[in-house]
């Protein structure tokens, strides 16, 4: 590749700087590492939802040749529990399994071959119990319990309340609706896995496609009764996470694996079924809408009902559910507000954190009903989108005050400029024989951080090696958003360096700080923020020694130049290389933290969540959709697509297009194609073949443009944007539908919806009323 | 059996078992990680390898089939000087077509053997002809940019 020769700076267009090594096939991801000597360790599901453990028998397997060990519930050695806020989850199931892809057992052998053998002579007895399927079983009063709570199998309720919502009774419109959303895959195309070895110190190393590496650490030496500081875990470059590598996949079972492996290495790599059986997914929700409003269009009171199955396992399920609550009415002024939410317990299984978080769901419900008061009052969608759009100093739904960067108007302005828009009416009108066509609309937010509750902070690291370069130590996987390569980037600008004379470290327990999960659009902004007064401080240091150096009274006047700090009026220069050979080690360094920050206001019903509740922050998105309806055979086709975002200002407007290109591309998804399906909590869709995602033929180009707000506490003027793009296009979609005159209140659009809509029959199922 | 072959442009001669996979061979055996696995079972796409100069899925083929055959991975696509990226490589990363990167080899192998058949593809064509490579993380807009930008480069190349 040609030397890049400019310096990368703040705002530039730069290529990724992890790009080249992922194109030459050079990267090592976590899954391409076979250490020399290696044995492999799986795990075996228990393949029935719901069950009481009779038996386990492993003798056949144990007596295998090349089998090393077959482990059960009896040899964990710790608690055996995995969870984030609830610690619900078994590394191995000992007397119940709560959903098929639980473990019960764990295999350790020479080959992969022997592995799969050996998992299958393993004979399980579980004596089934009634199966929990559905949110509806789930609450029914003779319904089994998944887990042994007081109040059956509801996981968590809560209600937020704003204003008086008792005067959506007296509005001039009322509607009411139901919707429900579809579970998600993430669907990475690297599965979960890694490699761990117990070495002779007793210190356990792990190498693991993660997106919490510091947490993991906390995790494995809780479930197994473990010293944290005896546990050592390096995170590399991930092929995708999406949220799906938030929390233990791989990790307490490689690491129980490598207690037994004699010091041998061992590697658990999950296959594409195994993925889809045991990972986490996106809630399934159903959500029940009434909205009450002005004639002139202006909102009044929102009352709803929202439940999220989170399967056989909290998870973060109760945070998920909070967010719904908190984003319940949309990016909208709305001065009156109660939103109910509950979080149950099923055989289905596990949900867990994906983009969009809670907030993917509800989007589809509070822009459906924007669509539907539009119609009702003749009034244009974007219109009425724009007089309700939150601005500056309004009190969001949740009714946090809009105190930091808040672009919602200025991003349907920006839309209701474009000829996407502008030119519907025509685009319509041309519609071939048996299509039909619609535009849609949508506008979105999400809560950007991990909350009230649960310090979000990070502590960035840099060094000025011995040779002269300067190393960012990245503390927050990278699951392929960039956020390493962004980091690089603000190192660059402020230490004025050309990208050759960079080097990263990915996180690593032992080398980079603590700071926190790759997540919540929090990952650029809290480590970026902590780096730049890093940098800021390696700067001051070194035109400080540069000036000592060179016998200057103090740092004035001394700036950073590419390979060198120079004394500006005299021109004299010293090389970083020369810099570093009269420094300390320990000097060479520079350590920083950043806390964000959180909001004082709690709404009323906000202290049902300990954390993770409410946000201060929120980027915006106004998204469109032109959508065909093939009238013959059903099938939806985004034909163009294009999002209007505000995520402050712009560091790199390749990897903000990236961002919402993906976020976009996987929200079409959701709208148009992907579900897991089950029968009885037992999935049927366990390949790429069976769950469809959007090939290359199925998506349109996607326009992104930036709506540049600063968000005056961000670094460089920033937010983070991986979440809100994933809202938007479920609503869009829905959006253009309704407008072509197919209202839908369930999601993904499949074709045999498509067809009995366009046969008119209602997209409703009977659901219960208002509670 | 003894399995002979070229690999990435190198005569090679592996002792291997013949029902093993082909991309197992090629990443525990031979080194080569650029081939990733996302599926196994010919859904993805990211195994990508060319057999004789045409793209084929390494997970579906095994070790015996590579028997005397030309192999060539992501790391052996630029064979004239491998300090250098390929021009589809070049323009995958500067036009942000690489995000994860888990994808990319398999897709830099689809690509490459596209422009390598026809030089100024539209994008319909390549989105075609990327069809069978799934990317999670894209939306493959910057993928067909990054395309059709090789095939520019290329073209200027050639005329
Ligand atoms: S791994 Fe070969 S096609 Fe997916
Ligand atoms: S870049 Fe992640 S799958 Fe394509």
């Amino acid at each position: 590749m040609k030397t890049l020769s400019f310096i990368e700076d703040i705002g530039r267009r730069s290529p990724r700087f992890d790009a080249p090594d992922k194109a030459r096939g050079k990267e090592k991801f976590a899954s391409d590492l076979y250490p020399e000597n290696l044995l492999w360790a799986g795990a075996l599901r228990a393949g029935i939802p719901h069950g009481e453990i009779r038996s386990i028998i492993v003798d056949r397997a144990l007596s295998m040749a090349g089998v090393h060990a077959v482990l059960t519930r009896k040899d964990v050695p710790g608690p055996n529990r995995q969870g984030f806020v609830y610690w619900d989850m078994p590394v191995l199931c000992g007397k119940k399994v709560r959903h098929a892809g639980d473990a019960v057992a764990l295999v350790i052998a020479e080959t992969r071959e022997i592995l799969a053998k050996a998992l299958e002579s393993i004979q399980v007895d579980i004596s089934p119990l009634p199966v929990v399927d559905s949110i509806d079983a789930a609450l029914s009063d003779q319904a089994p319990k998944v887990h042994d709570l007081t109040t059956g199998n509801l996981l968590k309720a809560a209600t937020i309340t704003k204003g008086d919502p008792a005067v959506l009774a007296t509005c001039d419109i009322l509607l009411e609706e139901y919707f429900s959303t579809p579970v998600q895959e993430h669907a990475y195309l690297e599965t979960e896995n890694g490699v761990a070895r117990l070495d002779k110190e007793g210190i356990l190393h792990l190498i693991v496609s993660t997106q919490a590496p510091f947490r993991d650490r906390l995790e494995i030496a809780r479930a197994l009764g473990l010293d944290p500081g005896k546990i050592h875990i390096t995170a590399p470059y991930l092929g995708g996470g999406f949220g799906g590598k938030d929390g233990a996949t791989v990790q307490c079972l490689l690491a129980l694996a490598a207690l037994h492996a004699k010091g041998r290495p061992v590697k658990m790599w999950w296959d594409r079924e195994e993925s889809m059986v045991a990972g986490y997914k996106r809630h399934a929700a159903r959500m029940h809408y009434c909205l009450g409003a002005k004639k002139d269009g202006e909102l009044v009171a929102l009352k709803c009902e929202i439940d999220y199955d989170t399967g056989a396992y909290a998870h973060l399920g109760v945070e998920i559910m909070a967010l719904g609550l908190e984003h319940a009415a949309g990016p909208y002024r709305i001065p009156n507000m109660e939103a109910k939410g509950r979080c149950i317990y099923t055989n289905n299984p596990i949900a867990g954190a994906f983009r969009g978080f809670g907030v993917a769901q509800v989007s589809f419900a509070f822009e459906g009903m924007m669509d539907r008061l539009a119609l009702k009052l003749n009034m244009d969608p974007l219109a009425l989108r724009r007089k309700n759009a939150l601005i500056r100093g309004d009190k969001n739904c949740a009714d946090i005050t809009m105190t930091h960067s808040t672009g919602m108007a200025e991003c349907l302005l920006r839309l209701a400029d474009h000829y996407l828009w502008t030119d519907r009416g025509k685009w319509v009108a041309a519609a071939p024989r048996f299509k039909r066509r619609g535009v849609g609309i949508s506008a979105v937010f999400n809560g950007m951080g991990y909350g009230h509750g649960l310090p979000d902070y990070a502590v960035a690291k840099v060094r000025l090696t011995q040779s002269g370069t300067i190393r960012v130590y990245n503390g927050v996987s990278d699951m392929g958003q960039g956020n390493a390569s962004t980091f690089v980037q603000m190192a660059v600008e402020i230490l004025c360096q050309d990208r050759e004379n960079m080097e990263l470290v990915q996180p690593d327990t032992d080398r980079t700080h603590p700071s926190g999960s790759s997540s919540a659009g929090r990952t650029t902004y809290t480590y970026g923020n902590a780096l730049i007064k890093a940098c800021t401080a390696l700067r001051d240091k070194l035109c400080n020694r540069a000036a000592l150096m060179l016998l200057m009274d103090d740092a004035r006047g001394f700036a950073m130049v590419p390979g060198a700090v120079r004394h500006l009026a005299t021109g004299k220069e010293i090389s970083l290389a020369a810099l570093a050979a009269i420094m300390h080690p320990e000097d060479r360094l520079c350590v920083a933290d950043h806390l964000m920050v959180t909001t004082p206001e709690m709404p009323q019903g906000g202290e049902a969540f300990s954390l993770g509740f409410p946000h201060l922050i929120y980027p915006f998105a106004a998204h469109l959709a032109r959508v065909e309806v093939d009238e013959l055979t059903g099938g939806v086709c985004v034909k163009d697509y294009l999002a209007f975002t505000d995520g402050g200002r712009v560091l790199n407007p390749q990897t903000f297009e990236q961002q919402v290109q993906g976020a976009v591309a996987q929200g079409i998804g959701y709208a148009l194609c992907e579900a897991v399906q089950t029968t009885q909590s037992l999935i049927s869709t366990r390949d790429l073949s069976t769950y469809i995602l959007p090939t290359s033929l199925d998506l349109p180009d996607i326009q992104s443009h930036c709506v540049e707000t600063i968000e005056h506490s961000g670094p460089f003027g920033m937010k983070g944007i991986g979440e809100v793009g994933l809202n938007g296009p479920l609503p869009a979609i829905g959006s253009a539908l309704i407008h072509a005159g197919l209202p839908m209140n369930r999601a993904p659009f499949t074709p045999e919806r498509i067809l009995a809509a366009l046969q008119g029959q209602a997209d409703k199922k009977k659901e219960p009323p208002c509670r | 059996m003894q399995i002979k072959f070229t690999l990435n442009h190198q005569p090679v001669t592996l002792e291997a078992d013949p029902s093993m996979r082909a991309i197992d061979l090629l990443r525990e055996h031979c080194g080569l990680t650029g081939p990733k696995e996302g599926c196994s079972t010919g859904e993805c796409g990211a195994c990508a390898v060319w057999i004789n100069g045409v793209t084929r899925l390494s997970c579906l083929m095994l070790a015996a089939q590579l028997q005397g055959q030309s192999v060539v991975t992501v790391e052996g696509v630029n064979p004239d000087s491998p300090d250098t990226l390929h021009p589809v490589q070049e323009a995958f990363v500067n036009c942000g077509a690489v995000q994860c990167g888990y994808c990319t080899p398999g897709m830099i192998m689809t690509a490459a053997q596209l422009l390598a058949c026809e030089r100024t593809p539209s994008r319909e064509r390549i989105r075609e002809a990327i069809s069978g490579n799934l990317c999670r993380c894209t939306g493959y807009h910057k993928i067909v940019d990054a395309v059709e930008a090789a095939a520019q480069a290329m073209d200027r190349e050639i005329s």
